[in-house]
């Protein structure tokens, strides 16, 4: 068992590895630094001074200083210049990377009589800046969209988002496992038939489908019921039932079809073996054959489901959370990559991988655990 | 001319009836529901004469009387629809919009007609109408094929233009009549105008042309992808294995609302890695059908050589106009004979993207199953090369859980392209796509219901439909 998780670690390790490498890539490509520049420098930058300022903040490897000489002195025409920047591929993206990781030494630069660099915050003197600076030494980098640090963003954002998950949570998991139990014990019957068609719905309605028709229901000013209200955003403070069960209620709908289905499958085959026929036949009650001997086994299956839920919960949050504008994670993530704040998406892109990495591997050890039947070894 | 009403005068005949008849509906829909709680679990019971009477008593009244009042309520719903189409605006609303569905109506029962007669003869196909369920899903997704086709190809359903404004009719509700109509317009907009005064219903029903273009292709591709290197992944093992599905991890680890938001931004679309994309996932299909038809042909070069150029050549063509955009990274090539817009293009390389891990998945793991049997081994025997024995005896042995499979991911893809809309992702922002317009009602939702609410419900009933379909098609297929 030892051995297996060990395994199972080291394969995360590496698959995060991957991931986080793809996103910094992806975000780093030069369309995107060529928008940071402008927002941060001025908007009518030319294609040099954009790769100058890139440079000497230590996104991409120094201008080759006879194109700046020439562009200066005119030799060239603008647009010469501008074709002769490299736009492309970078060998300091591995560096940045490791920089980004903390692996490799912040890089520090000087410029008028200044030192600069990665690792020194404003207000910070160059010499009391530590050496490392990345992800593993805890600092996540600066969003230039919320003006803090990554690290505060991220912190503040996911703990709204924890609290919304652990709501959803507690709505779907029981509420799923009771509809997948109580289809599955009787196979064909009206009871597993009205539940089937619940939950085929529920699994054919996206959140903003869903949310859409719960606030046109519910919340709209119009000619709703009234009951609830629209938006979240109040929720984020003090959460109570008018303002945060319909958010819940969203996200916990879509995934809770697809875990009662599994649940159910996992039961009517529990419920035809042959144990249960033993049971019977002894005289065990219906309901003690339910409750005793059939659930069980009938749970392994779905708890790996509802581990695997996750990156589709993750999606889930992203749009409830845009939709009721409650400013959580997903809210944080559409506004970082419409406003191009590199570090913040990166660190919202670190967080949900690591999500999704963590349950998969919870449930493939969960399920190990769980099952008797399969053997690591 | 007059604000229309939902029903008009129908209204008045069959809204009483519709008012008593639902409310008894739903009570015994609910009382069915809480009965079959306490449902005895056996279904017979021996008499002391030796015969066996169903359980009968207040359960199977139950069930009876749902089976009448859901057949009494469907009765109903369809003299709305076949009035209506016969009426017109006269009968409000629904009248309007059943009688601009004319045309859809009549092929529905043209193809219902004809595969019912001709069902024992249709195979799988043939055996969805033995279920009703897997009906009524095929009803509601070949609604929206009809409703494309019809809109797409001869301009027919749609009232007026999705993207023409007329101008007073901003944020209007369902059934104001158009202001200003001229000679042969028609005169209302039956669900109201939306923010930028279009109308609405004329943009769903234009919205379906793109989801039913889109979803079903890009599904096709990522089934291609999925199986071109689920088969061998599954039937060779080992390193090919682990590196492939190391990867196909890798994608499926990423949060998919991430990805798209990492791919399709205009700045990720400058550098041209969505084309890339494209000409990598699009060359699989080409892949696909070669070896397919090499792998049975391989013996008969005559055959093979002709076979491979009537199939290759048109897909070659297509897949250099695909990749091949004047003005972009990929523009060498002299015979294109299409152009995909960016947007689209973007949308649909990252749809395939996302979806063919999960098809590999399912396809390694089925070839994993079947390799085992005895026919394999038998080819095997009989020396026959790997791929014709992946393509030629696993694959069509595979087909069962494909089909479902490809039927039910068709309406994920739906889902995931609502969902780039929904973030105004890809897609030009005046599109009438589905997503993009949920996503621009519900700015106004909780003044204005009506622009939001259309799309929504049709992406529901899609979806619903397909999924339906798909549970239908697992039926009749484990039946076998």
């Amino acid at each position: 068992m030892g051995m297996f998780i060990l395994r199972r670690v080291g394969v995360m390790a590496l698959t995060a590895l991957c991931l986080t490498f793809i996103v910094f890539v992806m975000t780093n490509l030069y369309p995107n630094l060529e928008k940071l520049a402008k927002s941060e420098g001025n908007f009518r930058m030319h294609e040099v001074e954009v790769a100058t300022w890139l440079a000497s903040n230590g996104y991409r490897s120094a201008v080759d200083p006879e194109l700046i000489r020439q562009f200066r002195a005119e030799e060239i025409t603008r647009d010469e210049a501008a074709a002769m920047v490299n736009t492309g591929f970078d060998p300091r993206l591995f560096r940045n990377y490791g920089e980004w990781l903390g692996i490799v030494p912040g890089w520090q630069l000087e410029r008028d009589g200044e030192i600069r660099g990665r690792c020194i915050l404003p207000g910070m003197e160059a010499a009391d800046a530590p050496r490392f600076c990345g992800i593993l030494q805890g600092y996540w980098g600066w969003s230039t969209f919320a003006k803090t640090t990554v690290g505060d963003v991220v912190g503040e954002r996911g703990w709204q988002t924890l609290k919304l998950m652990f709501w959803v949570m507690l709505l779907m998991v029981p509420s799923a496992l009771i509809i997948g139990v109580l289809a599955g014990m009787r196979e064909g019957s009206g009871l597993d038939r009205t539940l089937s068609t619940f939950s085929i719905a529920t699994t054919a309605t996206p959140e903003y489908v869903s949310g859409v028709i719960f606030i046109a229901v519910f919340a709209s000013s119009a000619v709703g019921l009234k009951w609830f209200k629209g938006s979240a955003t109040q929720a984020m403070e003090n959460p109570n039932f008018e303002n945060f069960l319909l958010p819940v209620l969203t996200i916990a709908l879509y995934g809770m079809g697809y875990i009662a289905r599994m649940t159910r499958a996992s039961m009517a085959e529990v419920m035809t073996a042959q144990y249960i026929r033993t049971a019977r036949l002894k005289g065990v009650s219906f309901s003690n054959i339910v409750m005793k001997h059939a659930l069980r086994n009938a749970l392994i299956a779905p708890f790996t489901v509802i581990m695997l839920q996750f990156p589709w919960l993750l999606n889930g949050v992203v749009i409830v959370e845009t939709l009721f504008n409650y400013k959580g994670i997903g809210w944080t993530l559409v506004q970082a990559a419409g406003n191009n704040d590199i570090e913040l998406l990166l660190g919202v892109s670190v967080v949900s991988v690591v999500v999704v990495l963590v349950t998969q591997l919870i449930s493939d050890i969960g399920y190990v655990y769980l099952n008797p039947r399969i053997s690591v070894t | 001319m007059d604000p229309l009403t939902w029903t008009g005068s129908l209204g008045t005949v069959l809204n009483p009836i519709l008012f008593i008849l639902v409310p008894l509906f739903a009570v015994a829909v609910l009382a069915r529901i809480v009965l079959s709680m306490f449902e005895p679990d056996i279904g017979s019971k021996a008499n002391a004469d030796g015969t066996l009477v169903a359980t009968g008593g207040i359960w199977t009244l139950s069930q009876r009387l749902v089976g009448w009042l859901g057949l009494a309520v469907l009765a109903l719903v369809l003299a709305y629809l076949i009035f209506g189409a016969v009426m017109g605006t006269a009968a409000g609303i629904i009248g309007g919009m059943s009688q601009a569905f004319t045309p859809v109506w009549i092929a529905l029962l043209v193809t219902f007609v004809v595969s019912i007669r001709f069902k024992r003869k249709l195979g799988l196909y043939g055996k969805l109408f033995d279920s009703t369920i897997g009906m009524i899903g095929f009803g509601i997704v070949m609604f929206w094929v009809f409703t494309a086709i019809f809109t797409g190809v001869f301009d027919l359903i749609a009232t007026h233009d999705p993207l023409s404004q007329a101008s007073g009719m901003k944020n209007k509700v369902p059934g104001t009549p158009l202001r200003g109509a001229e000679e042969g317009e028609f005169q209302w907009y039956l669900l109201g105008g939306d923010n930028l005064a279009r109308d609405v219903f004329s943009r769903m029903v234009y919205g379906s042309t793109v989801v039913i273009v889109i979803a079903p292709f890009a599904t096709l591709f990522a089934f291609m992808v999925g199986i071109t290197l689920g088969l061998p992944a599954g039937y060779y093992g080992g390193r090919l294995d682990l590196g492939l599905s190391f990867l196909a991890n890798l994608v499926l680890a990423f949060p998919v609302i991430l990805l798209f938001y990492l791919l399709v931004t205009p700045e990720i679309v400058a550098t041209g890695l969505p084309q890339f994309m494209a000409v990598v996932l699009f060359v699989f299909p080409m892949i696909f059908f070669g070896v397919l038809i090499h792998a049975r042909y391989r013996t008969q070069p005559g055959k093979d050589y002709l076979y491979l150029a009537i199939v290759l050549v048109p897909l070659f063509l297509s897949y250099m106009s695909a990749i091949n955009e004047t003005g972009s990274k990929i523009d060498f090539w002299p015979i294109d004979l299409f152009d995909i817009n960016s947007g689209i293009l973007v949308v649909f390389v990252s749809v395939v993207f996302v979806n063919s891990p999960t098809v590999f998945r399912i396809v390694r793991g089925l070839a994993l199953d079947i390799k085992t049997r005895d026919y394999v081994a038998a080819a095997q025997t009989r020396g026959e090369r790997p791929w014709y024995i992946m393509l030629w005896e696993i694959l069509p042995n595979a087909r069962g859980p494909l089909i479902v499979d490809f039927c039910l991911r068709i309406g994920y893809t739906t889902i995931l392209l609502g969902t780039l809309g929904f973030f105004g992702l890809g897609l030009p922002p005046e599109s009438p796509d589905w997503g993009s317009t949920i996503n621009e009602g519900r700015k106004l939702l909780s003044i204005y219901l009506h622009p939001a609410l259309p799309p929504a419900l049709a992406l529901l009933s899609l979806v619903l439909g397909l999924n339906l379909l798909a549970d239908g098609l697992r039926e009749e297929s484990l039946r076998d």
